[in-house]
């Protein structure tokens, strides 16, 4: 009680804050309330329950408790601070929280639940619907806060993470049905509760299960099979992957998600998994962004009564993470459910905490396997059958089911060295990669009055910091003292006082929170899109406006936006062509400005449309647009020029400018000189990595400075300096995309991959006027970013647009000693307006030990991690140094780290080339790395190309960036259903991944290579008659075409389990990557072959005669 | 006495940078700006030691110019070496935030500022 009332919150702002609060949460939660979820429901109120609890109506209490709280900072007399009771009624009020899945299949989620509960289904649905319903009902303020609170907490599980979905299967299995349920005392309605029970646990301790334990994963059952078990209950389904973070607490508390949530959720799950790309792309984006809608109430359900004994208790959350209290002792439940009188929601628990910790065993340095070192020259067969999973920190229990998911947020080094002399010594780079726009499933968003935030750094608030009592918290990255806010105090999720450490802020490592005002430069900006077409002679001849304008015909109605988007095109050649689209115009006006050396906007208006309003004029200006050209002679390109025009349309407003060019620019400012010299592509020297002119940089920051990205597509056949050009995309946050010799006719490949990608680029979510911030704890510092950005400050990204494809890697350094600290903790948060123009906020935490020696460095060795870096940082080296500098650097990396472990871990010196087991495909991934396009040498790869490869390091996230430095390989034409997973009625074979080598091939099979952006289905001259006609439909091998892209849906065993494969693998990420079938005497065969890293070609080693390298250095 | 009032200057351009660095490290300034503001003092910097080299090589102070010579070798290296850019200058606000360079950047301004002190002390004793 005490202290509190004063400036709890640390900044004046937030005092200020208050006052407003009230009515905006309010608003915004209606606002929030997503698409799908229908506003009006009955939801809202879940006044039966309410009621029974509650007895004030909800308008005075609300209100009270408002003005309460407002007095309360005001005076900042601590003693001033109304007791106890009457802040809880208060604090619901002021905070809602929305946990929602914010995509799509939030909407879905909602439905299920009816058949879950039928007896209460609106109270579930609502969260969102909750907050108004607050406001109006009577019910108590207990109620309504368990309403805001939605689904908070569920994790997110991202897409890929489909696997988990059995695993959680099997923890479904383990809750007790819903029957079990009603012991909850709860003066709420008992249906409520048994929904809430049975399903919510499961789907915490599934979402971040998953992300420790991955490996299980693979193995549990289907999550169909569970599924039907389950039903009894409510539908407990499967929830999907819900947050595990929750569990401990949660599961004791029972708190759980209202059961329809979670089968909607797992229905979601799989479906999207089933469906075709398209299908999980849209829920992914658009509904993210409706994101209010959320939901699950999740825990709602608790009874306040328990919820509030627990809160007495209130052990220390996450600090204690070496001896953990009995309530956040994940496993002990038995422990748990003894406190609680709702014993029955522990059970699920139980099973679950056993699996975690196998899990999180098996990941650890723990396990045998993983202690063990490794004699590369011996044991070739290093690379697993499976994909690599990342290696599970070495943390407790509890904390680790706290971490952010490894596919958004990891770190090289699961144990970070105790200072810089330990960490030069194990010659690893330390370092991070982020996907922090990554498309999630499911997203715990936050509507609260007052973000919690440290006073100090700014920290935000994480399930990583320290309670020291109710009312304090000490930031895990400055070790500041806080005070804890009164609203705080309030547990919408138990509907509890006093539990500050159970709200979903504390429990999730990746949360949404909605922005309030004070994130606000200027009012959020609308969506405003602007096309710029190259229609020189060049651009017509390769006929790609064809293909452009009916993708944007096609997608015009799925632009992520709201009734404010603004769209607009510009072309041009020597010439800039403006249009204007003025409503009431018949069709659309073309202004041609020909003065390129002083451009000018021949309009103020006009030429930027509402979307919404023009969109006659616009689709027919895109039906129009192709054949505007056709005659064209003009050769020259002013592209320089008509980004300056482009960047002035835009520069009132920010947003995002997609340029199509197909030449190098010629004309006006920002022309460029071919420098290309095809005579020396094979050499490593003296080729042009490094801009040869500043314009396109200078131009790129101006951009930035005004909330502009610009996305670069580059169509052409000759060289375009894309080292220069690629510049206005880099430093304005945009991305580039490369179609080499792309043409209408000669090049189908091309056009369908452009379809492709440009109907994800169009509707995929995105992000205007962002900024990204990485904070670490004290002691670490930023040493370098990498990928496409501004850099604004030490710790500070700039990004006009942010985009769910794009990859962070962020260099780290050891500035102080760490030694008397055991954990530390990283933080991004990515503040950005959602294209429905809501302010948001979405920040992800990492936690990690320190360690003292240096084999503990090396056991918690990422080496994926490590390579994706070690990439990034060669590029750098390339651009800066030279491209062989670069190539010695990568393979001295190896040699370095591996020669230091030799040195000083091993005791007895072995021969052989002794790596420890997490370092065992280091060599190869650096090899791979080698080979790699941006990379490699002795062979005839265009500037272009390499450059555009060395965009893609450093722009793609980890996964593809390593799926395309070293591919997957499976042989298909053997196909069983062993081992297959099945996903809802689907069953997906598991074909072991192959090491990439030659020798693995063999005439008579066929081999599909999963290489992230294209899939390679390579077949045999003597491969099976059956695998010709009951998969490709061919008689035979000579019958395959040459050009070959679909494989026929056929009507047998084969081909299913086939096309499920494939399918299954397209599913896994956001975009499509193409399928070619190739024969031997295909032209792209050479690329197949390239990828095989493990053999020798002419310019390179074999991976044996690598290590043999390596060797030797090592043992120098 | 001029080269007196030169040093003085040069002194205050070290203290200058030192300062600007130390402002883009503590997150004061926008690298843009801050850039906008370096770039061309570093020619006219580097101008007004030229010109005073040239002009302790007509009064013929072989020791001073020999001291000199080295710093203006340096900034003729450094002049070269700069990333590719339109304007005047040396910092690229794209590339200045890199902890090493900015290490680089600050230890510059503080071996020059070191440099300038003592070339006022010579030219203060020895004129």
């Amino acid at each position: 009680m005490p202290v509190a009332p004063g400036n709890p919150h640390g900044n004046p702002e937030a005092a200020q804050r208050q006052g407003a609060l009230p009515s905006t949460p309010l608003r915004r939660e209606v606002t929030l309330a997503p698409a799908g979820f229908p506003r009006g429901d009955t939801r809202h109120f879940r006044p039966a329950v309410g009621a029974s609890d509650v007895a004030g109506p909800v308008h005075s209490a609300m209100m009270s408790s408002q003005v309460v709280v407002n007095q309360g900072y005001n005076s900042q007399l601590p003693g001033s601070y109304p007791p106890l009771t009457p802040a809880k009624t208060l604090n619901p009020g002021s905070g809602h929280y929305y946990s929602g899945g914010s995509q799509g299949p939030g909407q879905t989620l909602h439905r299920p639940p009816v058949a879950a509960n039928p007896a209460v289904p609106s109270l579930h649905s609502g969260p969102v619907p909750r907050m108004p319903a607050p406001a109006s009902q009577s019910p108590a303020a207990t109620p309504r806060p368990s309403g805001g609170f939605l689904p908070g907490a569920s994790p997110l599980p991202p897409v890929t993470w489909q696997h988990s979905y059995p695993s959680m299967g099997s923890q479904v299995n383990h809750y007790p049905p819903a029957p079990s349920q009603p012991p909850v005392p709860g003066s709420t309605n008992l249906s409520t509760n048994h929904q809430y029970v049975s399903s919510g646990d499961p789907l915490l301790q599934n979402s971040y299960g998953k992300s420790g334990s991955a490996p299980p994963i693979r193995n549990p059952p289907l999550p169909t099979t569970f599924q039907p078990g389950a039903p009894p209950g409510p539908p407990p389904t499967g929830g999907p992957p819900l947050v595990r973070a929750l569990m401990p607490q949660k599961a004791s508390l029972r708190a759980v998600p209202q059961p329809s949530f979670n089968s909607a959720v797992n229905q979601e799950g799989i479906t999207s998994n089933t469906n075709s790309g398209s299908l999980m792309a849209h829920s992914n984006y658009d509904e993210i962004e409706g994101g209010g809608f959320l939901a699950t109430p999740q825990l709602a359900t608790k009874n306040p009564q328990i919820s509030r004994s627990v809160g007495y208790t209130y052990p220390s959350l996450p600090p204690g993470y070496q001896n953990v209290p009995p309530p956040s002792s994940a496993t002990g439940m038995p422990p748990s459910s003894l406190n609680y009188p709702s014993g029955p929601q522990a059970f699920p628990q139980a099973p679950l905490g056993a699996n975690h910790l196998t899990a999180s065993m098996g990941g650890l340095s723990l396990h045998p396997e993983g202690l063990r070192v490794v004699n590369l020259l011996q044991e070739r067969k290093m690379l697993p059958s499976t994909p690599l999973q990342p290696p599970v920190p070495n943390l407790h229990e509890d904390i680790q089911k706290l971490n952010c998911n490894p596919e958004l947020f990891r770190c090289t080094l699961t144990s970070i060295p105790q200072t810089q002399a330990l960490l030069n010594k194990a010659k690893l780079p330390l370092g991070l990669l982020l996907h922090p726009f990554k498309d999630l499933v499911q997203l715990p968003v936050v509507t609260s009055s007052t973000i919690v935030r440290c006073r100090s750094c700014r920290t935000y608030i994480n399930p990583f910091v320290s309670f020291l009592d109710q009312r304090r918290w000490k930031c895990n990255l400055c070790y500041r003292v806080n005070d804890v806010p009164e609203e705080f105090m309030y547990n919408p999720l138990t509907r509890v006082y006093g539990e500050p450490h159970r709200r979903p802020e504390v429990q999730n490592a990746t949360i949404e929170f909605m922005a309030p005002s004070e994130y606000m430069l200027r009012p959020p900006q609308p969506p405003v899109y602007l096309f710029v077409f190259d229609v020189s002679h060049n651009a017509v001849e390769t006929g790609y406006l064809n293909s452009v304008c009916q993708s944007l015909l096609d997608n015009l109605d799925l632009l992520p936006g709201n009734t404010r988007t603004k769209i607009g095109f510009v072309t041009f050649d020597s010439t800039i062509h403006f249009y204007s689209l003025q409503e009431g115009l018949s069709q659309p006006q073309m202004l041609v400005i020909s003065d390129i050396d002083d451009v000018f906007i021949p309009m103020p208006e006009n030429l930027l449309v509402n979307l919404n309003e023009s969109k006659e004029l616009v689709q027919g200006l895109l039906k129009t647009l192709p054949q505007m050209f056709t005659k064209s002679l003009e050769t020259q390109s002013a592209l320089g020029p008509a980004l300056q025009a482009a960047f002035k349309l835009m520069a009132p407003t920010g947003g995002r400018i997609s340029v199509f060019q197909t030449q190098l620019p010629t004309l006006g400012v920002g022309a460029l000189k071919p420098r290309e010299e095809p005579n020396q592509r094979s050499s490593a020297k003296e080729i042009h990595l490094t801009p040869s002119t500043d314009f396109y940089k200078k131009l790129a920051l101006d951009c930035s400075g005004q909330q502009v990205a610009v996305d670069l597509f580059l169509l052409s056949g000759q060289y375009s300096d894309l080292a220069s050009l690629g510049c206005i995309s880099r430093y304005s946050a945009g991305s580039v995309y490369y179609y080499p010799s792309y043409h209408h006719q000669q090049n189908p490949v091309q056009v369908q991959k452009l379809q492709k990608e440009l109907q994800r680029y169009l509707t995929r979510k995105i992000g205007f006027e962002a900024v990204m911030r990485i904070r670490c704890t004290k002691g670490l510092s930023i040493h370098t970013f990498h990928g496409n950005f501004f850099v604004r400050s030490t710790d500070l990204l700039s990004l006009p647009n942010v985009n769910p494809d794009a990859g962070y890697a962020v260099q780290m350094s050891v500035e102080e000693s760490l030694t008397d600290t055991q954990l530390v903790s990283f933080q991004s948060a990515l503040l950005y307006t959602s294209s429905k123009g809501e302010r948001r906020i979405r920040v992800h935490t990492l936690c990690l030990p320190v360690v003292s020696t240096l084999n503990e460095v090396f056991l918690g060795a990422d080496v994926q991690a490590i390579s994706g870096l070690l990439a990034n940082m060669a590029v750098d080296r390339s651009v800066t140094a030279s491209l062989s500098d670069a190539r010695d650097a990568l393979v001295n990396a190896v040699i370095d780290s591996l020669s230091a472990y030799r040195s000083s871990v091993l005791s007895n010196q072995q021969p052989g080339l002794m790596v420890p087991f997490s370092l065992r495909l280091f060599p190869l991934f650096v090899l791979a790395l080698l080979k790699q396009k941006s990379f490699q040498t002795g062979t005839n790869a265009r500037l272009d190309e390499r450059i555009f490869a060395m965009c893609q390091v450093k722009n793609q996230p980890l996964v593809y960036l390593m799926l395309t430095t070293h591919p997957s390989l499976y042989r298909v034409d053997n196909l069983s259903d062993e081992g297959a997973l099945s996903i809802s009625d689907r069953t997906v074979p598991q074909p072991p991944i192959l090491q990439l080598s030659v020798e693995n091939l063999s005439r008579d099979g066929a081999f599909l290579m999963d290489a992230g952006s294209i899939l390679m289905l390579w077949v045999g001259k003597n491969c099976a008659q059956n695998f010709l006609s009951q998969v490709l439909g061919v008689q035979n091998y000579a019958s395959i075409p040459p050009i070959m892209t679909d494989l026929p849906e056929l009507d047998t065993p084969e081909s299913a389990r086939t096309l499920a494969f494939i399918s299954w693998l397209r599913e896994q990420r956001p975009f499509f990557p193409v399928l070619y079938i190739l024969r031997d005497e295909s032209p792209m065969k050479a690329n197949f072959l390239q990828h095989m890293v493990e053999d020798r070609t002419e310019s390179a080693l074999s991976y044996y005669e690598f290590l043999l390298h390596i060797q030797q250095q090592v043992n120098k | 006495m001029q080269a007196l009032l030169l040093t003085a200057a040069l002194i205050f351009f070290a203290i200058w940078h030192i300062l600007a660095f130390d402002e883009l490290k503590t997150d004061y300034k926008n690298p843009i700006d801050q850039c906008n503001t370096l770039n061309p003092l570093v020619l006219s910097e580097y101008l007004i030691h030229a010109f005073f080299c040239t002009m302790f090589l007509y009064a013929a102070k072989w020791l001073t110019l020999g001291l000199n010579m080295s710093l203006l070798a340096y900034h003729i290296w450094r002049y070269i070496s700069r990333p590719v850019m339109s304007g005047p200058g040396l910092y690229d606000p794209t590339t200045i935030m890199n902890a090493d360079i900015l290490a680089y950047c600050q230890k510059e301004g503080w071996c020059k500022l070191a440099f300038y002190l003592l070339a006022l002390f010579l030219t203060t004793y020895m004129a």
